[in-house]
Protein backbone atom coordinates (compact mmCIF):
# COMPACT_ATOMS: atom_id res chain seq x y z
CA UNK A 1 0.00 0.00 0.00
CA UNK A 2 1.41 3.36 -0.98
CA UNK A 3 1.10 6.34 1.28
CA UNK A 4 -1.21 8.81 -0.39
CA UNK A 5 -0.27 11.63 1.98
CA UNK A 6 2.59 14.07 1.84
CA UNK A 7 5.20 13.55 4.55
CA UNK A 8 4.81 15.66 7.69
CA UNK A 9 7.92 17.63 6.65
CA UNK A 10 6.32 18.57 3.35
CA UNK A 11 3.02 19.43 5.05
CA UNK A 12 4.73 21.58 7.69
CA UNK A 13 6.75 23.46 5.04
CA UNK A 14 3.66 23.96 2.87
CA UNK A 15 1.55 25.56 5.60
CA UNK A 16 4.38 27.56 7.14
CA UNK A 17 5.08 29.05 3.74
CA UNK A 18 1.38 29.64 3.08
CA UNK A 19 1.24 31.80 6.21
CA UNK A 20 4.53 33.58 5.44
CA UNK A 21 3.65 34.29 1.80
CA UNK A 22 0.14 35.60 2.49
CA UNK A 23 1.40 37.59 5.48
CA UNK A 24 4.30 39.12 3.54
CA UNK A 25 2.02 39.93 0.62
CA UNK A 26 -0.48 41.76 2.80
CA UNK A 27 2.27 43.56 4.71
CA UNK A 28 3.89 44.53 1.40
CA UNK A 29 0.65 46.02 0.07
CA UNK A 30 0.08 47.85 3.36
CA UNK A 31 3.58 49.17 4.03
CA UNK A 32 4.62 50.87 0.81
CA UNK A 33 2.61 54.06 1.20
CA UNK A 34 2.93 54.44 4.96
CA UNK A 35 4.40 57.80 6.04
CA UNK A 36 7.96 57.45 7.29
CA UNK A 37 8.01 56.41 10.95
CA UNK A 38 9.97 54.00 13.15
CA UNK A 39 7.10 51.54 12.66
CA UNK A 40 7.49 51.74 8.89
CA UNK A 41 11.22 50.99 9.18
CA UNK A 42 10.42 48.02 11.43
CA UNK A 43 7.75 46.68 9.09
CA UNK A 44 10.09 46.97 6.11
CA UNK A 45 12.75 45.00 7.96
CA UNK A 46 10.26 42.33 9.04
CA UNK A 47 9.04 42.04 5.46
CA UNK A 48 12.62 41.56 4.23
CA UNK A 49 13.36 38.98 6.92
CA UNK A 50 10.18 37.10 5.95
CA UNK A 51 11.29 37.22 2.31
CA UNK A 52 14.71 35.75 3.12
CA UNK A 53 12.97 33.07 5.21
CA UNK A 54 10.61 32.22 2.33
CA UNK A 55 13.60 31.94 0.00
CA UNK A 56 15.44 29.58 2.39
CA UNK A 57 12.32 27.48 3.04
CA UNK A 58 11.77 27.20 -0.72
CA UNK A 59 15.26 25.74 -1.04
CA UNK A 60 14.31 23.25 1.69
CA UNK A 61 11.13 22.36 -0.20
CA UNK A 62 13.03 21.89 -3.45
CA UNK A 63 15.43 19.61 -1.58
CA UNK A 64 12.42 17.66 -0.31
CA UNK A 65 11.01 17.40 -3.86
CA UNK A 66 14.38 16.21 -5.14
CA UNK A 67 14.50 13.40 -2.60
CA UNK A 68 10.80 12.42 -2.39
CA UNK A 69 8.19 11.52 -4.92
CA UNK A 70 5.00 13.45 -4.14
CA UNK A 71 1.79 11.42 -4.06
CA UNK A 72 0.42 10.89 -7.57
CA UNK A 73 -2.52 12.87 -8.89
CA UNK A 74 -5.80 10.94 -9.10
CA UNK A 75 -5.87 8.81 -12.25
CA UNK A 76 -9.40 10.08 -12.99
CA UNK A 77 -8.10 13.64 -13.37
CA UNK A 78 -8.24 14.81 -17.02
CA UNK A 79 -4.85 15.17 -18.64
CA UNK A 80 -5.18 18.95 -19.16
CA UNK A 81 -5.86 19.40 -15.46
CA UNK A 82 -2.80 17.33 -14.57
CA UNK A 83 -0.71 19.50 -16.89
CA UNK A 84 -2.21 22.70 -15.48
CA UNK A 85 -1.47 21.51 -11.94
CA UNK A 86 2.10 20.72 -12.90
CA UNK A 87 2.68 24.09 -14.61
CA UNK A 88 1.01 25.91 -11.71
CA UNK A 89 3.29 24.26 -9.16
CA UNK A 90 6.43 24.94 -11.21
CA UNK A 91 5.43 28.61 -11.49
CA UNK A 92 4.73 28.83 -7.76
CA UNK A 93 8.17 27.43 -6.93
CA UNK A 94 9.77 29.76 -9.47
CA UNK A 95 8.07 32.80 -7.95
CA UNK A 96 8.94 31.70 -4.40
CA UNK A 97 12.58 31.92 -5.52
CA UNK A 98 12.42 34.94 -7.83
CA UNK A 99 10.24 37.25 -5.72
CA UNK A 100 12.59 37.27 -2.69
CA UNK A 101 15.50 37.78 -5.10
CA UNK A 102 13.85 40.83 -6.68
CA UNK A 103 13.12 42.17 -3.20
CA UNK A 104 16.74 41.77 -2.17
CA UNK A 105 18.02 43.37 -5.39
CA UNK A 106 15.52 46.23 -5.08
CA UNK A 107 16.61 46.85 -1.52
CA UNK A 108 20.27 47.01 -2.60
CA UNK A 109 19.50 49.30 -5.55
CA UNK A 110 17.59 51.61 -3.23
CA UNK A 111 20.65 51.77 -0.98
CA UNK A 112 19.42 49.68 1.94
CA UNK A 113 21.27 46.50 2.67
CA UNK A 114 19.24 43.54 3.92
CA UNK A 115 20.43 42.48 7.37
CA UNK A 116 18.68 39.19 8.21
CA UNK A 117 17.04 39.45 11.63
CA UNK A 118 19.21 42.52 12.20
CA UNK A 119 22.32 40.37 12.64
CA UNK A 120 23.31 38.74 9.36
CA UNK A 121 24.19 41.25 6.61
CA UNK A 122 23.41 39.87 3.17
CA UNK A 123 25.85 41.28 0.61
CA UNK A 124 24.58 43.81 -1.89
CA UNK A 125 24.87 42.52 -5.44
CA UNK A 126 23.81 45.87 -6.88
CA UNK A 127 25.16 49.31 -6.11
CA UNK A 128 22.76 52.11 -5.26
CA UNK A 129 20.88 53.17 -8.39
CA UNK A 130 17.55 54.94 -8.06
CA UNK A 131 16.18 54.13 -11.55
CA UNK A 132 17.09 50.46 -11.22
CA UNK A 133 15.56 50.42 -7.73
CA UNK A 134 12.27 51.83 -9.07
CA UNK A 135 12.23 49.29 -11.92
CA UNK A 136 12.88 46.41 -9.54
CA UNK A 137 10.09 47.68 -7.29
CA UNK A 138 7.68 47.43 -10.22
CA UNK A 139 8.96 43.95 -11.12
CA UNK A 140 8.62 42.83 -7.47
CA UNK A 141 5.07 44.17 -7.36
CA UNK A 142 3.98 42.65 -10.70
CA UNK A 143 5.41 39.23 -9.80
CA UNK A 144 3.60 39.38 -6.48
CA UNK A 145 0.25 39.97 -8.13
CA UNK A 146 0.98 37.09 -10.50
CA UNK A 147 1.84 35.00 -7.44
CA UNK A 148 -1.36 35.89 -5.64
CA UNK A 149 -3.40 35.03 -8.77
CA UNK A 150 -1.66 31.64 -8.87
CA UNK A 151 -2.30 31.13 -5.15
CA UNK A 152 -6.00 31.92 -5.73
CA UNK A 153 -6.05 29.32 -8.53
CA UNK A 154 -4.19 26.86 -6.29
CA UNK A 155 -6.70 27.30 -3.45
CA UNK A 156 -9.66 27.23 -5.84
CA UNK A 157 -8.44 24.01 -7.43
CA UNK A 158 -7.86 22.38 -4.03
CA UNK A 159 -11.38 23.30 -2.91
CA UNK A 160 -12.87 22.05 -6.19
CA UNK A 161 -11.06 18.71 -5.71
CA UNK A 162 -12.35 18.46 -2.15
CA UNK A 163 -15.96 19.53 -2.58
CA UNK A 164 -16.74 18.74 -6.22
CA UNK A 165 -14.48 15.84 -7.18
CA UNK A 166 -14.42 14.58 -3.59
CA UNK A 167 -10.89 13.21 -3.95
CA UNK A 168 -8.00 13.29 -1.48
CA UNK A 169 -6.00 16.17 -3.04
CA UNK A 170 -6.77 18.56 -0.17
CA UNK A 171 -6.71 16.09 2.71
CA UNK A 172 -3.33 14.64 1.79
CA UNK A 173 -1.80 18.09 2.38
CA UNK A 174 -4.02 18.82 5.42
CA UNK A 175 -2.18 19.43 8.69
CA UNK A 176 -4.03 16.58 10.45
CA UNK A 177 -4.45 13.06 9.26
CA UNK A 178 -8.19 12.56 8.78
CA UNK A 179 -9.85 9.81 10.77
CA UNK A 180 -10.06 6.55 8.88
CA UNK A 181 -13.55 6.10 7.59
CA UNK A 182 -15.20 2.87 8.66
CA UNK A 183 -16.17 0.59 5.86
CA UNK A 184 -19.92 0.08 5.90
CA UNK B 1 67.85 75.57 27.71
CA UNK B 2 69.40 72.76 25.77
CA UNK B 3 65.90 71.50 25.03
CA UNK B 4 64.88 74.85 23.75
CA UNK B 5 67.90 74.98 21.44
CA UNK B 6 67.20 71.46 20.23
CA UNK B 7 63.60 72.35 19.59
CA UNK B 8 64.62 75.47 17.74
CA UNK B 9 67.11 73.52 15.66
CA UNK B 10 64.43 70.96 14.82
CA UNK B 11 62.01 73.69 13.86
CA UNK B 12 64.62 75.37 11.70
CA UNK B 13 65.52 72.08 10.05
CA UNK B 14 61.94 71.15 9.22
CA UNK B 15 60.82 74.72 8.71
CA UNK B 16 62.11 74.71 5.18
CA UNK B 17 59.59 71.97 4.29
CA UNK B 18 56.85 73.10 6.56
CA UNK B 19 53.83 74.24 4.66
CA UNK B 20 50.63 75.57 5.94
CA UNK B 21 47.72 74.09 4.05
CA UNK B 22 45.16 76.85 4.07
CA UNK B 23 42.95 76.63 0.98
CA UNK B 24 40.32 73.88 1.08
CA UNK B 25 39.27 72.60 -2.34
CA UNK B 26 35.53 72.10 -1.96
CA UNK B 27 35.13 69.90 -5.04
CA UNK B 28 37.80 67.50 -3.81
CA UNK B 29 36.45 67.37 -0.28
CA UNK B 30 33.48 65.51 1.13
CA UNK B 31 31.39 65.26 4.26
CA UNK B 32 29.54 61.96 4.51
CA UNK B 33 27.95 60.04 7.34
CA UNK B 34 26.84 56.57 8.34
CA UNK B 35 23.92 55.74 10.60
CA UNK B 36 22.13 52.52 11.39
CA UNK B 37 18.41 51.85 11.10
CA UNK B 38 17.19 48.40 12.16
CA UNK B 39 20.89 47.61 12.34
CA UNK B 40 21.27 48.33 8.62
CA UNK B 41 24.15 50.72 7.92
CA UNK B 42 22.93 53.57 5.71
CA UNK B 43 25.26 56.08 4.09
CA UNK B 44 24.46 59.69 3.51
CA UNK B 45 26.25 62.87 2.56
CA UNK B 46 26.09 66.63 2.71
CA UNK B 47 26.30 68.24 -0.71
CA UNK B 48 27.22 71.68 0.60
CA UNK B 49 29.64 72.62 3.32
CA UNK B 50 32.30 75.24 3.88
CA UNK B 51 35.58 74.29 5.52
CA UNK B 52 38.35 76.55 6.68
CA UNK B 53 41.66 75.01 7.47
CA UNK B 54 45.05 76.32 8.45
CA UNK B 55 47.18 73.33 9.14
CA UNK B 56 50.90 72.81 9.15
CA UNK B 57 51.66 69.17 9.95
CA UNK B 58 54.86 70.28 11.67
CA UNK B 59 53.16 72.89 13.80
CA UNK B 60 49.74 71.45 14.60
CA UNK B 61 49.52 73.64 17.70
CA UNK B 62 48.92 76.70 15.56
CA UNK B 63 46.33 75.05 13.38
CA UNK B 64 42.74 76.14 13.07
CA UNK B 65 39.84 74.31 11.48
CA UNK B 66 36.15 75.01 11.02
CA UNK B 67 33.50 73.09 9.10
CA UNK B 68 30.09 74.60 8.40
CA UNK B 69 27.63 72.08 7.03
CA UNK B 70 24.55 73.19 5.12
CA UNK B 71 21.92 70.83 6.57
CA UNK B 72 19.45 71.41 3.74
CA UNK B 73 21.97 69.79 1.38
CA UNK B 74 21.62 66.44 3.13
CA UNK B 75 21.17 63.18 1.31
CA UNK B 76 20.10 60.80 4.07
CA UNK B 77 19.68 57.79 1.78
CA UNK B 78 16.25 58.35 0.19
CA UNK B 79 13.98 61.22 -0.87
CA UNK B 80 11.57 60.23 1.89
CA UNK B 81 14.33 60.42 4.51
CA UNK B 82 15.54 63.79 3.18
CA UNK B 83 12.07 65.29 3.62
CA UNK B 84 11.76 63.75 7.06
CA UNK B 85 15.09 64.94 8.51
CA UNK B 86 14.48 68.57 7.49
CA UNK B 87 11.52 68.61 9.89
CA UNK B 88 11.36 69.85 13.47
CA UNK B 89 11.87 66.42 15.03
CA UNK B 90 15.21 66.07 13.25
CA UNK B 91 17.39 69.02 12.18
CA UNK B 92 14.66 71.66 11.99
CA UNK B 93 16.87 73.04 9.27
CA UNK B 94 14.74 76.11 8.60
CA UNK B 95 15.46 77.37 12.11
CA UNK B 96 18.97 75.83 12.34
CA UNK B 97 20.35 75.70 8.80
CA UNK B 98 23.97 74.97 9.71
CA UNK B 99 25.92 72.44 11.72
CA UNK B 100 29.32 73.72 12.78
CA UNK B 101 32.46 72.14 14.12
CA UNK B 102 35.17 74.47 15.38
CA UNK B 103 38.49 73.00 16.42
CA UNK B 104 40.05 74.76 19.37
CA UNK B 105 43.19 72.64 19.39
CA UNK B 106 44.86 70.05 17.21
CA UNK B 107 47.14 67.51 18.82
CA UNK B 108 49.62 65.19 17.12
CA UNK B 109 49.11 61.50 17.95
CA UNK B 110 52.24 60.26 16.20
CA UNK B 111 52.89 59.46 12.58
CA UNK B 112 50.32 61.10 10.37
CA UNK B 113 47.63 60.86 13.02
CA UNK B 114 46.18 63.85 14.81
CA UNK B 115 43.12 64.75 16.77
CA UNK B 116 41.04 67.88 16.56
CA UNK B 117 39.51 68.96 19.82
CA UNK B 118 36.63 71.32 19.51
CA UNK B 119 32.99 72.07 19.68
CA UNK B 120 30.17 70.70 17.55
CA UNK B 121 27.00 72.76 17.31
CA UNK B 122 23.82 71.37 15.77
CA UNK B 123 20.25 72.53 16.30
CA UNK B 124 21.34 75.13 18.85
CA UNK B 125 23.09 72.57 21.03
CA UNK B 126 26.85 72.35 21.54
CA UNK B 127 29.03 69.45 22.57
CA UNK B 128 32.77 69.18 23.13
CA UNK B 129 34.13 66.64 20.70
CA UNK B 130 37.37 65.05 19.65
CA UNK B 131 37.82 64.07 16.03
CA UNK B 132 40.72 61.77 15.18
CA UNK B 133 42.07 62.28 11.68
CA UNK B 134 45.02 61.52 9.46
CA UNK B 135 46.86 64.04 7.37
CA UNK B 136 48.71 63.02 4.25
CA UNK B 137 50.52 65.17 1.72
CA UNK B 138 50.21 64.36 -1.96
CA UNK B 139 52.27 66.82 -3.93
CA UNK B 140 50.83 70.24 -3.32
CA UNK B 141 47.72 68.85 -1.72
CA UNK B 142 47.22 67.88 1.88
CA UNK B 143 44.35 65.60 2.79
CA UNK B 144 42.77 65.48 6.22
CA UNK B 145 40.52 62.47 6.70
CA UNK B 146 38.73 61.73 9.91
CA UNK B 147 35.59 61.03 11.82
CA UNK B 148 33.33 62.94 14.15
CA UNK B 149 31.42 60.32 16.11
CA UNK B 150 28.31 62.00 17.45
CA UNK B 151 25.32 60.80 19.39
CA UNK B 152 22.23 62.21 17.77
CA UNK B 153 20.38 62.51 21.10
CA UNK B 154 23.02 64.99 22.33
CA UNK B 155 21.73 67.38 19.69
CA UNK B 156 18.04 66.43 19.85
CA UNK B 157 18.26 65.02 16.31
CA UNK B 158 15.26 62.74 16.06
CA UNK B 159 12.77 63.67 18.75
CA UNK B 160 9.34 62.31 19.66
CA UNK B 161 8.61 59.00 17.95
CA UNK B 162 12.22 58.87 16.73
CA UNK B 163 13.79 59.32 20.19
CA UNK B 164 13.96 55.55 20.71
CA UNK B 165 17.25 54.09 19.47
CA UNK B 166 15.67 50.72 18.61
CA UNK B 167 15.02 51.71 15.00
CA UNK B 168 17.50 54.52 14.37
CA UNK B 169 20.67 54.12 16.42
CA UNK B 170 22.01 56.95 18.55
CA UNK B 171 25.51 56.77 17.10
CA UNK B 172 26.18 58.61 13.86
CA UNK B 173 29.61 58.78 12.29
CA UNK B 174 30.30 61.94 10.34
CA UNK B 175 33.26 61.40 8.05
CA UNK B 176 35.18 64.26 6.55
CA UNK B 177 37.76 64.37 3.81
CA UNK B 178 39.24 67.81 3.37
CA UNK B 179 41.71 68.40 0.62
CA UNK B 180 43.68 71.64 0.91
CA UNK B 181 46.54 73.36 -0.80
CA UNK B 182 49.17 75.69 0.54
CA UNK B 183 48.57 79.10 -0.90
CA UNK B 184 50.75 82.11 -0.24
CA UNK B 185 48.96 84.65 1.89
CA UNK B 186 48.34 87.93 0.16
CA UNK B 187 50.04 90.18 2.62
Amino acid sequence: MTDQRYTSTAIALHWLMAVLILGSFMVGVYMHDLPLSPMKLKIYSWHKWAGVTIFLLTLARLAWRATHRPPALPAAMPRWQQSAAHVGHVLLYLLMIVIPLTGWLMSSAKGFQTVYFGVLPIPDLLAKNKELGDTLREVHEALNFLMIALVAGHVGAALKHHFVDRDDILTRMAPHRPRKEQAP
Amino acid sequence: MRHAIAAFALLAATGAHAEEYNAVLADKSAVTFVYRQMNVPVEGRFGKFAAQLKFDPVKPATATATIDIDLASIDAGSAEANDEVAGKAWFNSKAFPTARFVATAIRPLGGNRYEAIGKMTIKGRSQDMTAPFTFTSQGRAGIAEGTLAIKRADFAIGEGIWADFGTVANEVQIKFRLQAEAQASKK
